[in-house]
């Protein structure tokens, strides 16, 4: 099965105004690049966007925010934007917070199947708004659901072209959760490499998840935070 | 009085060998650094990492390793790395033994506000709701007051709760208390810190059993 194709341009066809993207990465940590560059170039609009974070002002999924072609975004932390803060304060962009561990749950439900589960995480706070509440063994939970997605948009170190992936570090973060989360999940790789060339032992994500993939280039992979210390 | 370095040291006399634990952002992240001689934890960082270790030296970053705030970092020797919805199944599955976090506000009863400043500052809640709402062991490190003096160690939180009767622990630049049911309990001053300055800087209900010693950092 080849699921190959050619470049970004051609991965997102058929993402339409006002649809529903899920986006991988943590900060600017594991973001598929390529693919945000080519929903830029299309013009695309009115997109709600599911990705813990929101990119920097001019990195990530801030230049979409920037270009206006988000509607919503559900995210879990959006500290680093400042274009974002001003549009969410001024009504333009729809924002939903959600705890970070819902957000990947929620993710994994999407992908797996699952139409709903319960967690603990907000209970007593204004995410419990208008949510059902359950108590097990004496703690109480929050009922969240599955999203609707669309397109899943995530990105890997090495695919072949079944789509099995392999992650380098902390980039499994969410795209791992969101791969198969959306009707259609694409997957963008820093290197596409044969059919077998990848070990079995060795995969990450199963290429059943993944619609189309292709290799991306002139990957920026930007540091948000430099932090190191003295040789020596 | 202790600065952002005792407090962190004092924290970490709190962790026990073998514990896993997870480190906010800002004070709880230098805990890291006085980890007491002969014990041994890891750090789990809810990006997907356990096992983290310092910063890289320069010249060795790399875009694709870092923690939840964002910082490039390190992965020690038996270390792992692995996807969101694991790292979460870490901290509600309570296998993470302890987690430490700043917040905004506190409460005599262990509410906690740290996400959330309405018309002010919206930044999200990140994982803290996750992790107050599964932890067994929080301590929270804070400033005792506000920059105006107001306490922030309340009987209710002003702001928009992170989770409700989960703080165990508090560790601020004047004290050392435990949550109990019956409010804040004091079990150590910072040192040069009298027993009157912390009341008059509390405002939620406050126990004083006894002599409080002068913590050792």
């Amino acid at each position: 099965m080849d699921k190959t194709v050619k470049n970004a341009e051609e991965a997102i066809q058929g993402i339409k105004d006002g649809m529903t993207l899920m986006v991988g990465g943590f900060g600017l940590c594991g973001i598929p690049e390529n693919s945000i560059a080519a929903l830029v170039k299309s013009g695309v609009k009115n997109l709600t966007c599911i990705s813990n974070n929101a990119g920097v002002d001019d990195f990530g999924l801030g230049l979409l925010l920037k270009n206006r072609q988000i509607k919503k975004m559900i995210s879990s932390y959006v500290g680093e934007n400042a274009e974002f803060e001003r549009q969410m304060l001024s009504g333009e962009l729809e924002v939903e917070l959600i705890p970070q561990g819902t957000l990947a749950e929620r993710s994994r439900a999407t992908a797996a199947g699952i139409p709903a589960f319960y967690t603990p995480a907000g209970y007593g706070t204004e995410v419990a708004n208008g949510k059902e509440i359950r108590d097990f063994e004496g703690k109480m939970y929050l009922l969240e659901h599955a999203f609707k997605v669309d397109f899943a948009i995530i990105k890997a170190w090495k695919g072949d072209p079944q789509g099995n992936l392999v992650f380098r570090a902390t980039t499994r973060n969410f795209n791992m959760p969101m791969a198969g989360a959306g009707r259609i999940t694409i997957a963008e790789v820093e290197e596409l490499v044969p059919e077998g060339a990848l070990d079995p032992e060795q995969i990450h994500t199963p290429g059943i998840f993944i619609k189309r993939i292709f290799e991306g280039k002139n990957y920026e992979k930007r540091i948000e935070q430099r932090t190191v210390r003295k040789n020596g | 009085m202790l600065d952002k370095n005792g407090i962190a040291k004092r924290i970490a006399r709190e962790l026990k060998n073998g514990y896993y634990v997870n480190l906010g952002i800002g004070i709880p992240t230098l805990v890291a650094n006085y980890v007491p001689e002969g014990i041994k934890v890891v750090f789990q960082s809810e990006n997907g990492m356990l096992g983290m270790g310092p910063f890289p030296f320069e010249g060795e970053e790399q875009a694709d390793l870092i923690n939840a705030g964002k910082q490039t970092v390190t992965i020690l020797p038996g270390g792992s790395f692995f996807d969101s919805a694991t790292s979460f199944a870490m901290i509600r599955g309570r296998h993470v033994d302890l987690t430490i976090l700043g917040a905004m506000e506190v409460t005599d009863t262990g509410d906690i506000a740290n996400w959330k400043v309405p018309g002010k500052m919206v930044k999200g809640m990140g994982g803290a709701m996750d992790l107050v709402a599964s932890a067994e062991n929080i301590i929270v490190t804070m400033m005792h007051t506000d920059k105006a003096g107001n306490s922030k160690l309340l009987k209710k939180c002003t702001l928009p709760l992170t989770g409700v009767n989960c703080v165990k622990k508090i560790v601020t630049e004047l004290c050392v208390m435990d949550v109990t049911p019956d409010g804040f309990k004091l079990l150590e001053r910072a040192p040069g810190v009298t027993v009157e300055e912390i009341k008059s800087k509390t405002q939620g209900r406050l126990i004083v059993e006894g002599e409080i010693p002068e913590m050792v950092v």
